[in-house]
């Protein structure tokens, strides 16, 4: 799965890049999370309120700072998704 | 019905449709039950409940008396009524007071706010144009949540989809300026009369600021890389179940009470000191409805400043209460909250400096009418 947490460097996002790290990790997942932080990439999804999480390109959250717990319940579904 | 096919996506779609007409029912039905009382009976039965919500629930009168009693079975009548026993009581209440409704208002509004997320708000003014546009765009800016980062690929988005200068300015103004949290505090505060004539002009300035930019085409002023890039997208937002919205409620409700925290310490201590240091005298002569230049400087003192609203209002209070005018004290809390150097700054990526400037001085000349027409008219609602 391509795992993006969204953000715009400020330290809302860092959080929400940090919970999604963690709760991958709790999930053992290989696959890498990344932190996309370009503006014009970020607009182009449609994305307007950051922090975000994409996943394959689907869009599970916007606007709000995930915990661990939150980011585990949609990494499970995204995975669900991609089978 | 099975909890599966309670929860299926049609259900759910209902049953969101069903709310705003609830609340709308509920407000008519309030308004009228007022209207009636009053013609049946009196205003002052009418009034009663409402005066009851905005003095002891939201304004906790109850509060102030029983830390005044508190302080008085501490330390003594003498010292209650000294100016120490005072400003510990007024102290202490405030900082409760204003911490308790903090947490509520914040709470309940992210929880409403957890249903316009700003991708839907760009969606729903997409379909319109005009006035008509700038109206639900400065409505909208009420209740769309906003952190200074979202500020830019909201204006991005806006602007990409094909919304005028005009609406996006409109929204722009509103949103930091009017919603739910100042409007229930500033019953508290000055009671609903005011609060709602506050809420109307504090629109009525974003309608016509967006659109003066927008006719004036001032609005075209934009950097290049607004305009040039994809878009526009429209997403679904993913939808929230109850407890994600809750989650969300409780942590935006930490969030900005930590933040807050010191600005309403500092907002407290100085209410304190005006209330119980400085003299009517002097606050009535400088910042008194009387003068031409107590609105202007009040005004002006705002702009560089950056507070949050929660911190301004134990100064509100206090100037009130000693005489101050009504227009200049919303002129100043209006200035603060409504021009902040961080949304400024970030504004100024997406926005050439001459729609700046102009987008700063409508802004502050309208403050100032506003500010001037409360202190002009304002005792025709207290």
């Amino acid at each position: 799965m391509k795992i993006q947490a969204i953000g715009c460097g400020c330290k809302k996002s860092v959080k929400n890049y940090e919970a999604v790290v963690e709760a991958a990790k709790d999930l053992e997942l290989t696959d890498e999370v990344e932190f996309y932080k370009d503006d014009e990439g970020i607009m182009a999804m449609g994305i307007m309120s950051t922090p975000a999480l994409v996943i394959d390109g689907k869009i599970y959250s916007t606007g709000r700072v995930l915990n661990v717990k939150q980011a585990k319940a949609i990494l499970e579904k995204a995975q669900k998704n991609s089978k | 019905m099975s909890e599966i096919e309670e929860n299926s996506p049609a259900v759910v779609k209902k049953k969101r449709k069903i709310w705003p007409w609830v609340v709308l029912g509920i407000t008519i039905a309030l308004i009228l039950s007022t209207v009636l009382v009053g013609l049946l009976v009196s205003w002052d039965q009418a009034k009663a409940p409402w005066d009851f919500v905005s003095s002891q629930i939201l304004g906790m009168a109850w509060l102030n008396a029983l830390i005044g009693s508190a302080v008085e079975g501490m330390w003594g009548s003498a010292f209650h009524s000294g100016l120490w026993g005072k400003s510990i009581q007024f102290f202490v209440y405030d900082f409760i007071k204003i911490g308790l409704l903090l947490c509520f208002l914040i709470f309940l509004i992210s929880y409403i706010q957890s249903f316009f997320p700003p991708e839907k708000t760009k969606k729903i003014l997409s379909k319109y144009n005009g006035i008509g546009g700038n109206i639900i765009g400065a409505l909208l800016g009420t209740v769309t949540p906003f952190c200074s980062c979202s500020s830019i690929p909201i204006f991005i988005g806006f602007t990409r989809a094909g919304l005028s200068s005009g609406i996006t300015f409109s929204f722009l103004i509103s949103s930091p300026l009017v919603d739910l949290g100042s409007l229930l505090l500033l019953v508290s505060i000055f009671g609903w009369p005011i609060a709602i004539v506050y809420v109307i002009t504090g629109l009525i300035l974003a309608v016509i600021g967006g659109t003066i930019i927008d006719k004036t085409g001032l609005g075209k002023n934009v950097e290049d890389f607004v305009l040039n890039g994809s878009g526009p997208i429209d997403i679904d937002s993913p939808d929230l179940t109850v407890k994600d919205r809750l989650t969300y409620a409780r942590d935006q409700m930490w969030q900005t009470y930590k933040k807050v925290f010191w600005y309403i310490v500092v907002g407290v201590g100085i209410g304190a000191v005006i209330h119980n240091l400085i003299p009517e005298a002097w606050v009535e002569t400088a910042l008194g409805g009387g003068q031409w230049y107590s609105v202007p400087i009040a005004t002006l003192i705002g702009v560089p400043m950056y507070a949050d609203i929660f911190g301004t209002i134990p100064i509100a209070e206090a100037l009130f209460a000693k005489g101050a005018g009504l227009g200049t004290i919303l002129a100043f809390m209006m200035s603060v909250t409504a021009l902040s150097l961080p949304s400024l700054i970030m504004l100024r990526k997406a926005v050439k400096p001459k729609l700046l400037v102009w987008f700063m001085i409508i802004v502050i000349i309208g403050i100032m009418i506003i500010g001037f027409g409360f202190n002009a008219f304002g005792y025709l609602f207290i």
